[in-house]
C-alpha cells in the first residue's frame, strides 16, 4: 500500500494538477466555456438567417465592425460559422467530451491509481488550454477570424486577397489547431497505455465496461488520424508564409497571376478528411460509450450483446479510416474511386444499426430509471437514428451529387454527430457529476433541461432537411439573392425560434451545474446502484483513488438483475458490482 | 460596452435560475435514482416527445413538400437519381417511423415501477445474426443500385456529338465558353489572362479562335447560358482563384471547380425552360413565392434554371449565380450562331 498523503499546495491541487480527476474537471470547464462561445455564435447567425438585413442590438454589441448598424457583414457571417464549427467539433466535442470522460473514467473504471503518466496528462490539458486561448484571441484580430469554413479548404484559406479572414485570423487558427493536435496526441497515447497496462487484477479486456472500450478505440483512431491533419495544417502554413505550392496552382486574383504552380487543393481535402471523417467517430464513440453505461445501469439490465457492441466499435473505427472520400464525391475524383468510397461508407451502416438495435433491446423489459442521464441517453439513441438514416443518402455517391453542401448535410451531421454527442456528454455529466464533485445535481432542473433541449434540437434540425432538399446551399449569408428560396424564410424563422429556446435552456444547465458544486446535496457512495469500479472509491477525492488496496475484479460490468436458478436476485439486490467474487453456484456471464 | 450589458443580462438570467434552484429546495436530499413518480411522469412525457416528433415529421413532410425541388428532373440523368432517391427515402422513412416508435414506446412501457424485476437478457445469437444480416442485405441492394446509377450518371463516353462547354468560375462570377465549330476547346491557363481575354484562353492554339464565349444578352444585359434539349452537354470546369462548385439543382448536377485542374460533368437536358414553367410543382411553388414577394413589395418572378455556387468562396458566395435557358435544339442553334466567336470578340 502506497502513501499518497504528501502535502499539496493550491497550485499543484487546482492548477498544475497531475491528478486525473482534477484534469477531467479542468477539461470540462474549459470545454463548457468554449461551448458557450460556440453556441452563442450560432444564435447570432441564426438571427441573420431568419431575419436577413434586420437590425439587432445584440449583433451590433458583440460583433463590432462586423455588425455595424446591427446587421452583420457577409465576412462576419462566414467567420461565425467557421469558428462555430471549429469550436464545437474540436474544442467542445473532442477535448471537452473525450478529454473529460477519458480522464475521469479510465483510471477509475479499470482500477488504476492514475493515468500512466500524470505529467503528460497535465501537459495535454495545458496545451489544450493554450490552444483555446489562441483560438479566442483570433476572434479579435483586425482582419477578422478565420472564415473559410471549418474545413479551411485552400486556396480560400491560403490567400488573404480572397477573404479577409485568411490573414492573421487564419494563421492563429492554424497555430491553435497545431497545439490542439499535440495536446490530443499526448492525451490519446496516455489513454492507450493506461488501458493496456494499468488494469487491476481480474480486469480482462473482455470485462472492461463499454465506456472504456469506446475511449480506448477512440484514442487509437485519434493517434492514427490527427497527425495527418497536423501535416496538412503545417503544409498550409508553408504555402501561406513561405511561398510553397503544396495546395496551390494557377491562381489569378486581385488582377495578378500568383507564382504558385503544381499544387492541388484536392490533396488538402484528402489530408483534411483523412482526419475529418474519423473525427466524427472520435466525437461519437465516447458519447456512445457513456450512453451504453448509463442505459444499462438505469435499465437495471445488462447491456444487450456486449461482445457485438465491442465488435461494432472496432468495425466502426476501422471503417471510419477508409471512407473519407465520401466528402469529396463531387471534387472531380475518378468515379471508380467514388464507387469504392460509396461501398465502404454504406458498410458503416451495419455496425451502426447493430448498436442501435442493441440499445433498444437493452430497454426492452427493463425497469427504467428515468433520471436525467437516462433521458439524455434515450434521446441520443433517438437522434442517432434520425440523423444516421440520412447518411444512406449522403453516403451514396449518386444521391450525394444533388444534396452535397446543402442544408441537408448540415441537418444530417448536426443530428447524428452534434446533438447525439451533446446528449451523450450531458448524460455523462448528469451521471458522473457525483463522482466529480461528490454532490448531486438537481433532478427537476435536469428534466427541464432535457425537455427543452430535446424539443428544440428536433425543432431546429428536422425542418432543416427540407431546406436542403429544396436545394439551399450551406454557408450562404442570406437566401434572398435567389427567388427560388423565398418560400424557405418562414422555415428559417421557425428554426431560429427553436434555436434560441435551446440556447436559453443551456443556462438552466449552467446554473444547476455551478450551484450544485457548492450547494448540492452530498452524494451517496453509489448513487445509481451501479456495478463499475468508480463507485467503490470514496466520495471524497484522494490522490490514488482508493485508500487501501485497489479492488480486484471478478466479473463483467453488467450483472444487473441477475437471478439464481430459483429466479431470486443474487444477493437480494438487482446489481452486483464488479469487485464481488463469483458466488457459489453462479455462472460468470 | 453594449456587449457588457448583454453579458450582464445573461448572467442575471443564470442567477435567476440559481435562485429558482434554491426555491426548488435543492439542498434537501433527493432519492438518488428516479422515484416512481418521476419515472411515471417522464415515461408519459416520453410518449409526449414521440407525439411531438411525429407531429413535426408529418407537419414538415406535409408543409415541406411544397418547398422541395420539383419532382420532374430537368435532365435524363436526374431521372435515374430521382428513382434511387425515392427508394432510399421510402426505406429511411419506414425505418425512422418504426424505430422511433419502439424507442419511445419502450421508454414509456418499461418505466420503472417499484418491485419490478428487469429481465436478465444479455445475449441472443439468433437476434444478433438477424439484425446484422438484414441491414447487410438491404444495404447490398442499395449499394448495387446506387453504383449502377452513379456509373450511368458519371459516364459520358458513349455520348454521340456532345456539346462541349467550359464553365469558368471566379470570385463571384460565372463565365462560359462553347467549343465552337471544331467541337474542341482551345487551351487555357490563368497566365494568358489579359485585357478582354478574361478566361485566359491561349489564342495561339488553333482550337481557340472559333470558341464562343458567353456574353450578356444585348436586350436584358443578363448573361444566359443556353442549352439544347435532348443533346448531351459535357461541362469542363475551371476556376481562376479559389474552389467553387457548379451546382444546378434542377438538373441534379454538381461538380467542383478547382484551380489548377479541369473537372468534368455531363447531363442531357430533357425539359425546356418553357415546359418546366408549366409543370405543376413549379407552378405551385412560384405562385406561392410570388404571393410572398407581393407582400414584401417585390416584383414577381418566373421560374428559371439556375447555376449556383455551392462551395464557400468568399464574401459574396451567397450571390454567385448564372441563369440557364434550356430550349429546343433549332432555337439553340439559332442563338449560338448569333454569338461572336472568341476571335471576333477579342479583336
Amino acid at each position: 500500500m502506497s502513501d499518497h498523503h504528501h502535502k499539496e499546495t493550491f497550485v499543484t491541487k487546482y492548477i498544475f494538477s497531475q491528478d486525473h480527476k482534477m484534469i477531467a474537471k479542468q477539461y470540462l470547464i474549459t470545454g463548457m466555456i468554449m461551448a458557450i462561445i460556440g453556441i452563442f455564435m450560432s444564435m447570432l447567425f441564426r438571427l441573420q438567417l431568419a431575419y436577413p438585413g434586420e437590425s439587432f442590438g445584440i449583433i451590433e454589441a458583440f460583433l463590432g465592425r462586423g455588425g455595424e448598424g446591427g446587421v452583420m457583414t457577409p465576412d462576419m457571417y462566414l467567420a461565425l460559422v467557421t469558428i462555430h464549427g471549429t469550436i464545437m467539433v474540436f474544442f467542445v466535442l473532442t477535448a471537452g467530451l473525450s478529454g473529460t470522460f477519458s480522464n475521469l473514467l479510465i483510471p477509475l473504471q479499470i482500477g488504476a491509481r492514475d493515468m500512466a503518466s500524470g505529467f503528460l496528462n497535465m501537459l495535454s490539458y495545458w496545451m489544450f488550454f493554450l490552444s483555446s486561448v489562441v483560438m479566442v484571441i483570433s476572434l479579435f484580430v483586425t482582419t477578422g477570424p478565420a472564415s473559410a469554413g471549418w474545413t479551411i479548404y485552400p486556396p480560400l484559406s491560403a490567400l488573404p486577397q480572397a477573404i479577409s479572414g485568411s490573414g492573421m485570423g487564419m494563421t492563429l487558427w492554424l497555430v491553435s489547431m497545431a497545439i490542439f493536435i499535440a495536446s490530443s496526441l499526448l492525451g490519446s497515447l496516455n489513454y492507450i497505455v493506461t488501458v493496456l497496462n494499468l488494469r487491476t487484477k481480474g480486469m480482462k479486456m473482455t470485462r472492461l465496461p463499454l465506456t472504456i472500450w469506446a475511449f480506448f478505440v477512440t484514442a487509437i483512431i485519434g493517434v492514427i488520424s490527427f497527425p495527418v491533419l497536423l501535416s496538412a495544417a503545417l503544409l498550409l502554413l508553408f504555402d501561406r508564409s513561405f511561398g510553397t505550392s503544396f495546395f496551390l496552382s494557377d491562381i489569378f486574383i486581385s488582377g495578378e497571376v500568383l507564382h504558385y504552380k503544381g499544387g492541388s487543393p484536392i490533396l488538402f481535402e484528402h489530408l483534411f478528411w483523412f482526419l475529418g471523417h474519423p473525427e466524427v467517430y472520435i466525437i461519437l464513440l465516447p458519447a456512445l460509450g457513456l450512453t451504453s453505461e448509463v442505459i444499462a445501469t438505469n435499465s437495471r439490465k445488462p447491456i444487450f450483446g456486449y461482445r457485438a457492441m465491442i465488435g461494432s466499435i472496432i468495425a466502426i473505427a476501422f471503417l471510419s479510416t477508409i471512407v473519407w472520400g465520401h466528402h469529396m464525391f463531387v471534387t472531380g475524383m475518378n468515379p471508380f474511386l467514388g464507387s469504392v468510397f460509396t461501398f465502404t461508407t454504406l458498410l458503416i451502416a451495419i455496425p451502426s444499426a447493430v448498436k442501435a438495435f442493441n440499445y433498444i433491446t437493452t430497454l426492452w423489459k427493463g425497469n427504467l430509471q428515468l433520471n436525467p442521464a437516462m433521458m439524455f441517453s434515450i434521446g441520443l439513441v433517438s437522434t442517432f437514428i434520425s440523423g444516421g438514416l440520412t447518411g444512406l443518402i449522403l453516403g451514396d455517391s449518386a444521391l450525394d451529387i444533388n444534396v452535397h453542401d446543402t442544408y441537408f448535410v448540415v441537418a444530417h451531421f448536426h443530428l447524428v454527430m452534434g446533438i447525439s454527442a451533446m446528449f451523450g456528454m450531458f448524460a455523462g455529466i448528469y451521471h458522473w457529476f457525483p463522482k466529480m464533485y461528490g454532490k448531486m445535481l438537481n433532478k427537476d432542473l435536469g428534466y427541464l433541461h432535457f425537455w427543452l433541449t430535446a424539443i428544440s434540437a428536433y425543432g431546429v434540425f428536422f425542418p432543416m432537411h427540407f431546406t436542403g432538399l429544396a436545394g439551399l446551399p450551406r454557408r450562404y449569408y442570406n437566401n434572398t439573392a435567389f427567388p427560388m428560396f423565398d418560400d424557405l424564410l418562414h422555415i428559417n424563422q421557425v428554426m431560429t425560434v427553436f434555436a434560441i429556446i435551446g440556447g436559453f435552456a443551456q443556462l438552466i444547465f449552467l446554473a444547476n451545474y455551478f450551484f450544485s458544486i457548492y450547494k448540492g446535496p452530498k452524494s451517496p457512495q453509489n448513487p445509481w446502484k451501479s456495478n463499475t469500479l468508480e463507485w467503490t472509491a470514496p466520495v471524497e477525492h484522494l490522490h490514488g483513488n482508493w485508500p487501501g488496496e485497489i479492488p480486484h475484479v471478478h466479473r463483467w460490468a453488467y450483472d444487473y438483475s441477475k437471478t439464481d436458478e430459483n429466479g431470486e436476485l443474487w444477493g437480494g439486490q438487482d446489481f452486483t458490482p464488479q469487485n464481488i467474487p463469483i458466488r457459489e453456484g453462479e455462472e460468470e456471464f | 460596452m453594449k456587449a457588457l450589458f448583454y453579458i450582464i443580462i445573461f448572467v442575471a438570467i443564470a442567477v435567476a435560475c440559481w435562485q429558482f434552484v434554491k426555491l426548488l429546495g435543492l439542498t434537501k436530499v433527493q432519492d438518488a435514482t428516479a422515484t416512481p413518480r418521476e419515472n411515471n411522469i417522464n415515461g408519459w412525457l416520453m410518449l409526449g416527445l414521440m407525439g411531438f416528433l411525429y407531429g413535426l415529421m408529418l407537419y414538415s413532410m406535409y408543409g415541406g413538400k411544397d418547398v422541395l425541388l420539383p419532382q420532374l428532373s430537368g435532365s435524363e440523368e436526374g431521372y435515374h437519381i430521382d428513382i434511387l432517391f425515392k427508394i432510399t427515402m421510402t426505406l429511411i422513412l419506414v425505418v425512422q417511423f418504426v424505430l422511433q416508435f419502439i424507442i419511445y414506446y419502450f421508454s414509456w412501457k418499461y418505466r420503472g415501477i417499484e418491485g419490478r424485476k428487469a429481465l436478465f437478457f444479455a445475449d441472443s445469437h439468433k437476434l444478433e445474426f438477424w439484425w446484422t444480416v438484414t441491414p447487410a442485405v438491404v444495404l447490398a441492394g442499395l449499394i448495387i443500385y446506387g453504383l449502377w446509377t452513379w456509373n450511368k450518371v458519371m459516364d459520358s463516353s458513349d455520348a454521340e456529338d456532345p456539346l462541349i462547354i467550359e464553365l469558368y468560375a471566379q470570385q463571384f462570377n460565372w463565365n462560359a465558353r462553347y467549343a465552337g465549330e471544331d467541337r474542341v476547346l482551345g487551351n487555357a491557363n490563368v497566365r494568358f489572362i489579359k485585357g478582354q481575354n478574361i478566361m485566359g484562353v491561349d489564342m495561339t492554339d488553333k482550337n481557340s479562335a472559333d470558341d464562343v464565349p458567353l456574353t450578356a444578352d444585348p436586350e436584358s444585359f443578363v448573361k444566359e447560358l443556353h442549352l439544347p434539349k435532348g443533346r448531351k452537354v459535357i461541362f469542363k470546369l475551371r476556376s481562376q482563384d479559389v474552389l467553387h462548385s457548379a451546382y444546378m439543382p434542377y438538373f441534379r448536377a454538381q461538380m467542383n471547380c478547382v484551380p489548377g485542374m479541369v473537372t468534368e460533368m455531363s447531363f442531357t437536358p430533357s425539359v425546356t425552360t418553357e415546359e418546366m414553367r408549366e409543370y405543376k410543382d413549379v407552378k405551385a411553388k412560384f405562385e406561392k413565392i410570388n404571393e410572398l414577394r407581393k407582400e414584401q413589395g417585390k416584383e414577381t418572378v418566373e421560374f428559371d434554371y439556375i447555376l449556383l455556387c455551392n462551395k464557400i468562396c468568399g464574401a459574396s458566395h451567397y450571390n454567385m449565380q448564372l441563369k440557364i435557358v434550356v430550349e429546343e435544339e433549332e432555337k439553340f442553334n439559332e442563338w449560338l450562331a448569333k454569338q461572336k466567336t472568341l476571335a471576333q470578340s477579342l479583336n
